[in-house]
């Protein structure tokens, strides 16, 4: 099964809808409680990444007998030191993204608590794509 | 500790949920940080906040955090109650500060995460 969705730039509002979605799916199929709970949060600290930092994006979740692959790819400023942004408390978050809530610079590294594969690419000036897995129990 | 006493001692109004007021909540956690609570382990929780916004109530989906009080008589909008109450979850509306709100609840024997 495969579920898309178009995030943008901004958009606060908007931001969780496809997780929610997700959420909603992922339980019907009966997976594990945590294991939709980490997923969930995964995939919406990326969305909230793609609302907060880059101009518009997608998501599309691939869901398996035992597993589910998420890529959440934007256009955007990109990254220019990945291993800079993972590390916990790094953010360039605007304030209005900070009086929302967020912007704390804890999203990636819980990204990768809440995942059990992480990959991200990214290309400065165009956008980042990034790659969750998880594992049902 | 009931989501009855819990609104009782917060002299709280219930604006969605009235029916989960029996429901037993076992721990605590006051913050504005979404990204924090985000963090959190700890399911069966009340979120304690001052931070009213659309993404607070997303971010108690996602934690499957199942109340949520607001502090300061900060009213939740109507897209906010609707997304709640789809959820099942059950909103408070607190006159009482962040700090005071947390007192009273701890006092009142709800434990803390950390
Ligand atoms: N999709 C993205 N596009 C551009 N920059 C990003 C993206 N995701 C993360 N970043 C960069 O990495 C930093 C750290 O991200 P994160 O850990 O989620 O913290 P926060 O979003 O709270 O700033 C961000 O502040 C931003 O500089
Ligand atoms: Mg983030």
């Amino acid at each position: 099964m495969k579920l898309t969705f178009n995030i943008q730039g901004g958009d606060f509002t908007h931001a969780g809808k496809p997780s929610s979605e997700v959420k909603k799916v992922l339980k019907q199929l009966n997976v594990d409680g945590k294991t939709v709970k980490n997923i969930v949060i995964a995939l919406y600290e990326a969305e909230v990444n793609v609302v907060a930092h880059a101009w518009k994006g997608t998501v599309s979740a691939e869901i398996d007998e035992n597993k589910i692959t998420i890529f959440v790819e934007d256009d955007g400023p990109g990254i220019p030191d990945i291993e800079l942004a993972m590390q916990a408390g790094y953010s360039t978050a605007s304030k209005q993204v900070r009086d929302m809530g967020f912007g704390a610079g804890m999203g990636l590294p819980n990204m990768k608590k809440n995942t059990d594969e992480l990959l991200i690419e990214s290309i400065v000036g165009k956008g980042t794509k990034v790659k969750m897995v998880n594992y049902f129990k | 500790m009931k989501l009855r006493d819990i609104a009782t001692v917060l002299n709280a109004k219930v604006t969605c949920g009235v029916d989960k007021l029996d429901e037993e909540i076992g721990m605590g956690y006051s913050s504005d940080l979404m990204s924090d609570v985000l963090t959190l382990d700890t399911d069966n929780l009340i979120l304690i906040t001052g931070l009213v916004n659309l993404q607070c109530i997303r971010t108690a989906e996602m934690a499957d955090i199942r109340a949520i009080v607001f502090v300061r008589n900060k009213k939740a909008s109507d897209p906010m109650l609707e997304l709640a109450c789809e959820n099942g979850m059950c909103i408070l509306e607190s006159p009482f500060s962040l700090f005071k709100s947390s007192g009273l609840l701890f006092q009142a024997g709800l434990k803390p995460i950390y």
